[in-house]
């Protein structure tokens, strides 16, 4: 029984981040907001931990440790994306050259290739159209940010990084 | 001082969203109208909501869960927001909308 290997240890995690949440949205503190949270956490911990936490117990913990690094870079290329954007929307010429582009990642799992289609989608001048077994479809809105995805490749490697998938 | 902060974040936030509507007026074709709107809204209503939050911590700190709330709006957004631009893509690539190249008529 590999698949319930760490059951326990899903369910108490996703019951402590759901029982965070309930706290931080409630607000109250008495005894009978605490019982209903608690009892509501456990309901949603026990019926759907699966979704919560994938994988193995020792890797979840580096994954979103790593995950948290990453964030902040991938709120810096958001910035840039939005300003490049206004600048191609404000410029009288309106230097656009729109392209679809295809390339291939060795990402495999749901969350590394869901980390990596929204982050191209978020990053300049890039949106993700389909994603299949790693292969990508991506709809570029001229040249160059089209070759930074297929011949510089950083974001790929950076997610890749994150998720520890080579 | 704190009014110039949060009226910063409020304005650059209508800024770009702003940008964002002028976009989906400016540009050839589904795809890359789809460009301007989803990645502005994401961060012009993301810096309005920072906006908010700045502004709410600081003169109504009596009640700072709010602030948490109003993180997680800014959270959620940045996560359905490319999803749903994602949707979009897929369904009109699907139906097989020819995207606009360079050289070509303005539709």
């Amino acid at each position: 029984m590999i698949e319930n290997e760490g059951k326990g240890f899903r369910i108490l995690v996703t019951f402590c981040v759901m029982f965070l949440f309930w706290l931080l949205l409630s607000g109250i503190f008495d005894a009978l907001h605490l019982t209903a949270g608690v009892i509501c956490s456990l309901i949603v911990a026990v019926i759907s931990y699966d979704l919560l936490v994938v994988g193995k117990r020792n890797k979840t913990l580096v994954r979103s440790f790593r995950l948290l690094l990453y964030i902040p870079w991938e709120l810096w290329q958001i910035v840039l994306a939005n300003i490049d954007v206004a600048y191609r929307v404000l410029h009288p010429k309106m230097p656009i050259d729109p392209r679809i582009i295809e390339f291939d990642t060795s990402l495999r799992s749901d969350f590394a290739l869901v980390t990596l289609a929204n982050s191209i989608t978020l990053t300049p001048g890039t949106i993700t159209i389909g994603v299949r077994d790693g292969r990508f479809w991506v709809h570029a809105v001229a040249k160059e940010p089209a070759e930074a995805l297929t011949v510089d490749g950083t974001m790929q490697q950076k997610v890749a990084d994150v998720y520890m998938e080579w | 001082m704190l009014e110039v902060i949060v009226v910063v974040f409020l304005a650059l936030g209508v800024f770009f969203l702003f940008v964002g509507a002028i976009g989906l007026l400016r540009f050839p074709d589904f795809y890359t109208r789809l460009h301007a709107t989803g990645k502005c809204d994401t961060l012009g209503v993301a810096l309005v909501i920072l906006g908010l939050l700045v502004y709410h911590l600081f003169y109504y700190s009596d009640t700072p869960l709010v602030c948490v709330k109003l993180l997680f709006l800014i959270l959620f957004i940045f996560i359905s927001n490319p999803t749903a631009t994602y949707a979009l893509m897929k369904a009109a690539y699907r139906t097989g909308l020819k995207p606009w190249k360079l050289g070509d008529e303005r539709r």
